[in-house]
This record gives structure tokens, C-alpha cells and sequence, in this order.
């Protein structure tokens, strides 16, 4: 659509870091308030809403805690979608990648019969090659067929999904369960250790900054991760230039679909010390990722940053279904709202908007 | 139980699950024709379904139910129009959003009307006198609901409009060339947000379908990936509605031969097929080259803006 003759919009060239950062928490202001007008049709003051978010999320340690168990998987999703998007790759399927890693990380912990110190390295390895297959695949076809990637990335969730309810209503069906759909649960030496009683389990969380430090080293640091840029940016000018697209895209893929399946054993050998319902295993996480990761601008040491705020969200989003009997699935439509205030907004990233005088 | 009755019942399921299928590919075919690609017709359908349920059960008018859900589907994809058409923002990003803020929209609102019968859900049709062929019959035109014939014979209508009518060659101009239309004075925006919103308009009827004709019952998440399903047969239908029909019967009718090898295979597996052979069908008609040629959109996801090229 043409703009109104009264506007002007121009091109700017290159966004500076201020303008972004400006720009996305006026996105993120415009959102809430948006939810908060939402929360008021629904009978419950703003204010109260939010003050029951923020104080159950970071007011005292279970809240807290709560808060870091959701970031961990939302930072390791989030680091490796910033490398996909930025190789152009629509990765929608981080969940399946997640739930890939959880179903390695049991098959090991309960059938490998590896000796007890060997297990939780094995299971992180495990992890990080079935969260990696499970999205190489979709990289291989879209680069050799022309295969569109969101499809089969979110074919393969459904995939994923179904291969985890086989596996616990079938063969992994734990004997000790009493016929729950339930595997048994993991030995000691395959459970991650956690802050006191809490499901913080810190070694994940410290590999996910590791990793969202690594990330970002690789992306401006390194001659792949440079590969992956032009890729994204300019194909053509990728092709001119002798790089290999399916090389780059894969090895994007690889640590995209790696770094949510290590999330998938955070989730089952840090939290549930079983392999369960798959919407228990994820709730979303895959897709709350994408998000977090565009709210970084696909910046991976930014995605430090936003998956905390996530987690702050969806741990405060339990907070006020039980305290305010407001419904879960609000933090949906919250996430549909961030969204397209976030790609909105990009519009006064890229162009400059002024008003035309005569 | 002899081979008649398979293919009976392979064809009425065909027909059944088939519809709502065919009514967002059809959707889905013009708004990528006109350049812009919807991820969002998962959230469209779902808000359709949910407009149509409500409506239905407050005046217990189906054709009412259908009517809201066409109107309410249109008006939510404007949502994704104005991102990816004035605001120029990402088309997969902006499709994305519109499902999720659909599926939250839907499961928010409807959570009071979970579990509530509906009494009046579209009448089950037989056809007079074509009922009464032999195996097509009882196959395709016993207690069906009338949307099916309705979807049926909306495919040839879009196909001409698309292929034979200036509509159509407008449309399929701005989705190949938005800058040429653009110089030969085509309103390129406009015809890009009507797309979007025809496509809008067949998500939601696919909805209103589904909620009370399908499964007359509201339960959050109801259209359980459909709409995902249409963005791989548009795809596999090369952008043309006839294409959209066989693929969305042949779809269905998989679906549904899959479901009767109960006995064969585990329920989670069986599952897991519609997502298989959607993935396989896109390898099996993947030639990148056939596809330009069978009709891709050279300017699907790529916003307009006059003078940038």
C-alpha cells in the first residue's frame, strides 16, 4: 500500500543498536499494555495482574526458581534459532527437536547400562545428536529439493510428538509404573543436579550461557558463522562468493536442532527423571523460542536476556491462573500480541517515518 | 464385508475430512497467488470455528454460525495483511503470530463453552436420485454435510476466476510481479489484502465446519493442525484449486486408510501418518524447477515496496 501522502518513509541503511533496543521496548510496552486493557474486559485490574506476574515470578525463591527452570530450555531453543534465522532457515520445530533430545536422553538413561559417571555426559551427547538428526533432516530437504522448511519443521514436530506417546504408551512403558504412560524413572546417576529442591538444574543453565556465549563467537568470530550471515542476507551474493549452501545450512540446522534437543535432556534428566506426556515435557517451548529469539534481534548473547523475561512471563502466567483464576492460555494470546507488535515495530527499525510538510 | 464397503466408507470419510481441507487450500491458493504467504490459517480456522459454535448455539441458525465464522476469519487475517503488506514485516513471522494469538484467542473465550452439546448442528444430507448410484452413492452423497458440495463446487468457480477472468490474471500478476502490475496501474496493496482476506473468509467457514457439522462440540485446539496440513497442500497442489481438490480427498482419504489399520499398528503411530505422508508427498512433487513452472509465486513473501526492487 502506498503511504498516505502525508507520511514520509524512508530506508534507513543500518539500524543502530540504540534504535533497536529503543525500539523493541516500545514494542514490548505497546504489548503489555494491550494485554492490560485484555486483562481489565476480563474483570481483573491491570495492575494487579502484572503485580501478581512480576511478584510471582521474582518475588521470592520458589517463584523464582520457577522462572530459571522455564529459561533454561527457552535460552538453549532461543541461542539456536538466532543461528537458523540468521542462515535464513524458518526453524519451527525446536519443540520436536526438544522432545528428540528428551526421548535420547531416556533411552540412554535406562537401557545403556553405562557406568554411572559416564551416563549424564552420554545423555547430553545423546541428546544433542537426536535434537541435531531430527533437524538436519528438514535442512537436507529444503537445500536439495526445495522442500519449504516451516512445513516440514512443523510436520516433524507432530512427528516427534507421536513418537513420544508410542514410546511411553508402548515399549518404554515403565513396569513399575502401574500401568501409567509413564517410563520408570531415571537412576540417581542420570538425574542433573538442582539448586536445593528446586527443578533449577544449574549445570544446564550454565551450558546454555556457555553455549549463547560460544553461539555468539561463532556467529561474528568465525568464518562459518560469517558464511551463515551472507547465506541469510544474499543468497546471490553467497553463490558468487563459492559458498555452500547446503554446507552452511546444515551445519546452522545442526546446532539449531543440537541445542534444543540438549534442552529435551534438561527437561527429562533435570526435572521429570522421566520420559512423559510430550505437552509435559514442552508446553511450547519450541515456539515461545521463536519469539525470544526475534525479541533478541538473533542476537544469541541478547537471548540471555530475553529468555529470562519469557520465563519471568510464563512462570508468572501460572502465578496468576491459580491466584486470579485467570486461564493459562493467556500467555498465548500474549505471545500472538508480542509478536506482531515486535515485527511491527521493525518497520521503524528499517525506515525512517517523518511527517511530510508542504 | 467385501471391497464395496472399504471404498464406501473411504469415500464418505474422504468427502467428511476432506472438506475443511479443500475450504482453506482454496483460501490459501489465492492469497499466495497474490504474493503473500498465511502461516496463520490454523488461527483463522480456529476463531472460525469458535464464532461459528457460539453463534450457532446462542440462535440455533448453523447458517448463521457459518456466515460469522466467514466474517470473523476475514476480519482476523486483516491482522496479518496489515504486518506483511503496509508494514512490510516478515510473512512467516507475521503467519505464525496470527496462529498463536487464533489458538490463545480461542482457547481464552471459549473456555466457558467447553463441553456444551450443540442442539442444532448442520443437518446430515442425502442427495436425491445421485444417493442412488451404486457404490458413489452411498460413497459420496449420503449424510454429508451440504458445505461439502458447497466446497465441491466453489473449485471450478475459483479455477476460472484465477486462470480465465482479468481478476485472476490481476492476482497472479501482483504474486509474480508486483512491480510490473505496479506500472500498469494495479493497486498491488489492495489486491493483496482482498486475497488475504478471501483467504481469511474459507479458513474460518473451514472452522464453522468443523465446529458444527464435524464435531459439533467446542474444545480449545480443535482444528488439531489442519491448518498446517492446508499450507502443505497448497504447496502440493502447485497453486490451483483443482489440484487442491484432488489433494485434499486424496489426503483425507490416506488419513482415513490409515485409521482403519488399526489392528495393524500402534494408535500413536497411526497418528503420526497424516504428518508422514505430508512431508513425503512434498519430496515426491519437490522438483524445484516443476514448481516454478506449475505455478510458484516468484514474489510469495517478498513485501512490495514502489521502487525497491
Amino acid at each position: 500500500m502506498q503511504a498516505p501522502k502525508w507520511l514520509n518513509i524512508e530506508r534507513r541503511p543500518i539500524p543502530s543498536g540504540r534504535t533497536i533496543f529503543a525500539v523493541s521496548i516500545l514494542a514490548i510496552v505497546a504489548a503489555l499494555i494491550v494485554m492490560g486493557i485484555f486483562f481489565a474486559t476480563y474483570g481483573v485490574s491491570p495492575i494487579r495482574a502484572y503485580g501478581s506476574i512480576i511478584g510471582g515470578a521474582l518475588g521470592n525463591w520458589s517463584g523464582f526458581s520457577e522462572t530459571l527452570r522455564r529459561m533454561i530450555p527457552l535460552l538453549l531453543c532461543g541461542v539456536g534459532l538466532t543461528i537458523a534465522f540468521r542462515a535464513l532457515f524458518w526453524n519451527i520445530g525446536a519443540d520436536g527437536q526438544l522432545l528428540l533430545g528428551a526421548v535420547a536422553a531416556t533411552g540412554i538413561a535406562l537401557f545403556s547400562g553405562l557406568p554411572g559417571p559416564l551416563l549424564l555426559p552420554a545423555m547430553f551427547f545423546g541428546g544433542f545428536a537426536a535434537g541435531a538428526l531430527w533437524g538436519v533432516i528438514p535442512a537436507v530437504l529444503k537445500v536439495k529439493l526445495g522442500i519449504n522448511d516451516v512445513i516440514t519443521t512443523l510436520m516433524m514436530n507432530y512427528i516427534a510428538l507421536y513418537v513420544v506417546l508410542w514410546l511411553i504408551h508402548g515399549p518404554w512403558r515403565g513396569p513399575s509404573m502401574r500401568g501409567y504412560a509413564y517410563t520408570d524413572m531415571f537412576p540417581l546417576s542420570a538425574r542433573i543436579p538442582t539448586i536445593g529442591q528446586s527443578h533449577v538444574h544449574w549445570p544446564t543453565l550454565v551450558l546454555g550461557i556457555v553455549l549463547a556465549i560460544i553461539a555468539y563467537i561463532f556467529v561474528n568470530r568465525t568464518r562459518s558463522g560469517f558464511e551463515t550471515r551472507v547465506v541469510g542476507e544474499n543468497p546471490h551474493a553467497a553463490r558468487f562468493a563459492g559458498i555452500s549452501t547446503l554446507k552452511t545450512v546444515v551445519i546452522a540446522m545442526l546446532i539449531s536442532g543440537g541445542l534444543a534437543g540438549i534442552a529435551g535432556v534438561g527437561e527429562v534428566a533435570g526435572v521429570h527423571y522421566q520420559l512423559l506426556d510430550p505437552t509435559q515435557i514442552s508446553m511450547g517451548y519450541g515456539f515461545t523460542a521463536i519469539i525470544v529469539a526475534w525479541l533478541a534481534r538473533k542476537n544469541p548473547l541478547a537471548v540471555i536476556v530475553t529468555s529470562f523475561f519469557f520465563g519471568v512471563l510464563m512462570a508468572g502466567g501460572d502465578v496468576i491462573k491459580v491466584n486470579l483464576g485467570l486461564p493459562y492460555e493467556l500467555i498465548n494470546v500474549f505471545n500472538g500480541v508480542i509478536m506482531f507488535f515486535l515485527i511491527g515495530s521493525e518497520v521503524f527499525m528499517n525506515y525512517k517515518i517523518s511527517i511530510r510538510r508542504h | 464385508m467385501g471391497w464395496e464397503s472399504w471404498v464406501i466408507s473411504t469415500l464418505a470419510r474422504a468427502l467428511a475430512y476432506g472438506t475443511p481441507l479443500l475450504l482453506g487450500t482454496l483460501g490459501e491458493i489465492y492469497a499466495e497467488r497474490s504474493g503473500v504467504l498465511n502461516l496463520g490459517i490454523e488461527g483463522m480456522m480456529i476463531v472460525g470455528a469458535y464464532a461459528a459454535f457460539v453463534v450457532t448455539y446462542k440462535t440455533g441458525q448453523p447458517w448463521l454460525g457459518v456466515l460469522v465464522a466467514a466474517v470473523v476469519g476475514g476480519v482476523f487475517s486483516l491482522i496479518h495483511a496489515f504486518a506483511s503488506i503496509t508494514l512490510k514485516a516478515n510473512q512467516v513471522v507475521s503467519g505464525l503470530a496470527l496462529t498463536m494469538l487464533g489458538l490463545g484467542l480461542a482457547g481464552v473465550l471459549g473456555r466457558p463453552w467447553v463441553g456444551l452439546p450443540l442442539f442444532t448442528p448442520f443437518n446430515r444430507i442425502t442427495v436425491p436420485i445421485l444417493s442412488a448410484i451404486p457404490i458413489i452413492g452411498p460413497g459420496l452423497f449420503t449424510r454429508q454435510c451440504i458445505l461439502a458440495y458447497i466446497a465441491m463446487l466453489l473449485v471450478p468457480i475459483m479455477w476460472y476466476i484465477l486462470f480465465h477472468t482479468r481478476i485472476g490474471i490481476t492476482i497472479r500478476a501482483v504474486g509474480d510481479d508486483p512491480a510490473t502490475a505496479d506500472s500498469v496501474g494495479i493497486n498491488v496493496a489492495r489486491v493483496r489484502y482482498l486475497c488475504v482476506i478471501v483467504g481469511g473468509i474459507f479458513a474460518g467457514i473451514a472452522g464453522a465446519y468443523l465446529s458444527i457439522f464435524y464435531r459439533p462440540a467446542w474444545t480449545a485446539g480443535m482444528t488439531g493442525g489442519i491448518g498446517w496440513i492446508v499450507i502443505a497442500l497448497t504447496i502440493f497442489a502447485f497453486w490451483n484449486p483443482v489440484y487442491g481438490l484432488v489433494g485434499s480427498y486424496f489426503f483425507a482419504a490416506l488419513y482415513f486408510l490409515a485409521y482403519r489399520m488399526q489392528n495393524l499398528m500402534a494408535p500413536s503411530i497411526l497418528k503420526a501418518m497424516p504428518y508422514v505422508f505430508a512431508i513425503l508427498i512434498l519430496i515426491l512433487v519437490s522438483r524445484g524447477t516443476l514448481q516454478k513452472r506449475m505455478g510458484a509465486p516468484r514474489a510469495l513473501t517478498l513485501p512490495y515496496t514502489r521502487g525497491e526492487e
